[in-house]
């Protein structure tokens, strides 16, 4: 082996990281690469295939759009265009304050239909069940899940059960399909994003992950509001009622408005600008944040969106979105130029800029 | 948020950089010790309000990553060993030990628990009497006050299931290794205003007498940062070198006499390597005999070294403040935040991951 010394110091680099790892799931970069790395490709390949052999394909169904980078698919089935999503809920506790897994499984796919436009309405159910699970968890997550589907109005068709050996699963995973029926008047999607749009905030930002992460954690921080966990159908629904030119809409998840506008940024290819001082972070939130020393912009919701929005819409858009009393929605920002690459840059109280990063999804509190 | 919010003011920040462009003639540059005000420096853009002839430097204040490499490896091992828990504070989780971090080691089996205070530690210890809960003890003084309270309870109760494993530094005498080297070239410095909390101002007084350097001990905040920035270039440039405290509402001349005697009974100074520094004397803290029964004594199985890229990664001179992250090679290249090449770029504290997720477009590394 050709070892050189070091010519001063030096700090060793880690070796790779070669197994899946918890920040895989964060929604950062680390979950963007493990899709785009392996599961894109492979699936891209997959579709090639299906292509290249022409009777495959079925004239009755198709793909309405490709590459729309949406968590849904938009098809046409017969005369109707469906959007169909799918989603695995893996969360710890499986009861929170203002939520629990069941209604996270019913609202998460619900608001990835949603986005699109579509009006949810179909949904299977999977389950996967940890040996030793009593059955009134059992009970009560399943309760959650079917008042929440009667909430939002949509039908629960089909189902599985599997039971894993105790240690082997968290209690109880849920993966929920959807299928929903397409209300939009157009396709809503990252590459209707045009320069100058007005970028709106559904509501405050970080609750549930403030929540949850005080629950799991046992942090027993006093006076933070509940998770903000909900159906965000009826709010798009009344968005398009008011006839508002919506370009995209996108879901705040895990990595929170900072994750969801750098992935419509870079789908895009646009450099959007928000004002920092414009983001809604209620106080209970916005102090426990700064005590673990995280930061509101990355911290996931589950009953929140964003609005990319033409400028001619934005009273309309708010008026809408108020009357839904989902939260008080903020115009936080605009879309500035084209560039190809995409990226989203903060401005602070002081003028100052900084760019938004998704390495930042993974929120661990910093000891000082 | 009250003591947050009025030192984060729009017009005082900008009365403060006004003042400062007036009173800059010359380049100069101050170096921040501590990783928390390069993280609000960065945060807040403070750079792009100051004269381009007076710059910051990051200085080595991000305790985790001035931990040695070797202290993780055996943060890892003893979260291998069964019934054993290993305790830590939530940002040490990523950074590199030889050949992984102890959220790679939690992948692969380890056990490994967040807490945010070494008290939680404890209350675990007693919750959980069948394990062995290590508590990961790294931080600066700031810290270390709180991990002597933690052994206080723990021998207090006598528990038989709780120990620590100690990686605690002192500020001081790794500033006098930086400052002694010759290439150095700091003007300035900002002290850490937490650690002066505790351990009082009068430390810094030798540095300054002996380096002829300004130090002013200042806060986290925007109009903190921009207070001891002032302080600091209004010294310079009347050719003065004297301690002055800015942070005030925190910081006493003599410290906090509970906490530090709470140390001097725990702990006992001792050589300590240093992360990219090498060994610091008197640079960090271990048990004193009274507390010794509570240290953690990890056995390391051979470990396979990953063959670290010495030549690339230059975060050692990061971390002495020697260049700035964009100058080395790797950065924002093979090196980002989730492809870490050194420990600066791990921790959010860390200046190179501070520069790559918060510095403008335009101070970014040229391609």
């Amino acid at each position: 082996m050709n070892q050189r010394a070091p010519t001063g110091p030096y700090c060793p680099r880690p070796g790779p990281s070669a197994v899946v790892q918890l920040r895989h799931g964060a929604g950062g970069v680390e979950a963007q690469s493990l899709i785009e790395g392996l599961f894109r490709s492979a699936f891209d390949a997959a579709a090639q295939k299906l292509d290249a052999d022409a009777s495959e394909i079925n004239p009755d169904s198709a793909l309405l759009v490709d590459g729309l980078r949406h968590d849904s698919a938009l098809l046409e089935l017969g005369t109707n265009r469906v959007a169909f999503t799918t989603d695995g809920y893996v969360v710890t506790p499986l009861f929170f304050d203002g939520g629990s897994i069941g209604k996270l499984a019913v609202c998460g796919t619900c608001n990835d239909l949603a986005m699109l436009g579509a009006e949810p309405k179909w949904l299977s159910a999977a389950f996967v069940l940890e040996e030793g699970l009593a059955l009134e968890t059992l009970a009560r997550v399943i309760a959650e899940l079917t008042q929440s589907a009667v909430a939002a109005k949509v039908r629960i068709v089909a189902g599985d059960t599997k039971v894993v050996e105790r240690g082997k699963g968290d209690g109880v995973y849920i993966t929920t399909t959807g299928l929903g029926l397409m209300r939009a008047p157009s396709i809503w999607s990252p590459k209707a994003i045009q320069e100058g749009d007005a970028i709106v905030v559904s509501g405050d930002l970080g609750r549930h992950g403030s929540a949850v992460l005080c629950a799991r954690e046992g942090l027993g921080a006093k006076g933070l509001p509940p998770s903000d966990c909900a159906n965000l159908w009826p709010a798009v629904a009344s968005l398009i009622d008011a006839r508002a030119e919506i370009h995209c809409l996108r879901d705040l998840t895990r990595g929170g408005l900072g994750a969801a506008l750098l992935e419509l940024s870079q789908a895009a290819g646009v450099l959007m600008e928000i004002d920092e001082t414009a983001l809604p972070v209620c106080a209970q939130v916005r102090d426990f944040c700064e005590l673990l020393g995280l930061d509101p912009i990355y911290v996931a919701c589950e009953g929140r969106f964003v609005a990319v929005v033409a400028p001619s819409s934005v009273d309309e858009t708010l008026a809408a979105l108020s009357d839904c009393s989902i939260g008080e929605p903020k115009l936080v920002g605009r879309v500035r130029n084209r560039q190809a690459r995409g990226a989203v840059h903060s401005r602070s109280a002081y003028g100052t800029l900084r760019p938004i990063d998704v390495g930042g999804a993974e929120q661990l509190p910093r000891i000082c | 948020m009250k003591y947050v919010a009025e030192f984060r003011d729009r017009d005082s920040s900008l009365r403060l950089a006004e003042q400062i462009h007036a009173t800059v003639t010359r380049p100069w540059r101050i170096m921040e010790i501590c990783g928390g005000q390069t993280h609000s420096i960065l945060r807040s853009g403070i750079p792009q309000l100051l004269p381009p002839s007076l710059e910051l430097i990051h200085g080595p204040g991000c305790p985790v990553c001035v931990t040695p490499e070797q202290r993780i490896d055996e943060a890892i091992a003893v979260a291998h060993q069964p019934d054993r828990v290993l305790c830590s504070f939530g940002d040490m989780l990523r950074v590199p030990g030889t050949s992984q971090s102890l959220l790679e080691a939690r992948a692969l089996g380890a056990h490994v628990q967040m807490v945010t205070s070494p008290l939680d530690a404890v209350e675990l210890a007693k919750q959980h009497p069948d394990k062995q809960f290590v508590f990961f003890a790294v931080g600066f003084e700031t810290t270390a006050p709180a991990t002597a309270v933690a052994l206080k309870h723990a021998r207090a109760a006598a528990l038989p299931n709780f120990q620590v494993l100690i990686a605690h530094v002192r500020v001081p005498p790794a500033l006098e290794v930086l400052l002694g080297d010759p290439d150095c070239a700091v003007n300035g410095l900002l002290a850490a205003g937490h650690v002066c909390s505790v351990m009082g101002t009068s430390e810094y007084e030798p540095l300054a007498e002996r380096f002829g350097l300004p130090i002013a001990v200042t806060g986290f905040e925007p109009v903190d940062i921009l207070q001891g920035v002032l302080a600091c270039v209004k010294m310079l440039e009347q050719g003065q070198h004297r301690v002055e405290n800015h942070y005030a509402r925190v910081v006493r001349e003599q410290g906090n006499p509970v906490a530090r005697a709470l140390v001097d009974e725990v702990f006992e100074v001792t050589d300590l390597p240093w992360r990219g520094f090498g060994t610091i004397p008197c640079g960090g803290l271990r048990l004193g005999p009274a507390y010794a029964q509570f240290e953690a004594k990890p056995t390391l199985p051979a470990l396979v070294r990953a063959q670290p890229s010495r030549l690339v990664c230059q975060s050692a001179l990061v971390l002495a403040g020697r260049i700035r992250p964009p100058q080395c090679p790797a950065f924002g290249k093979q090196c980002t935040p989730s492809t870490p090449l050194g420990a600066p770029m791990v921790s959010s504290e860390g200046a190179c991951a501070a520069y790559f997720r918060h510095a403008p477009m335009t101070q970014m590394a040229e391609p």
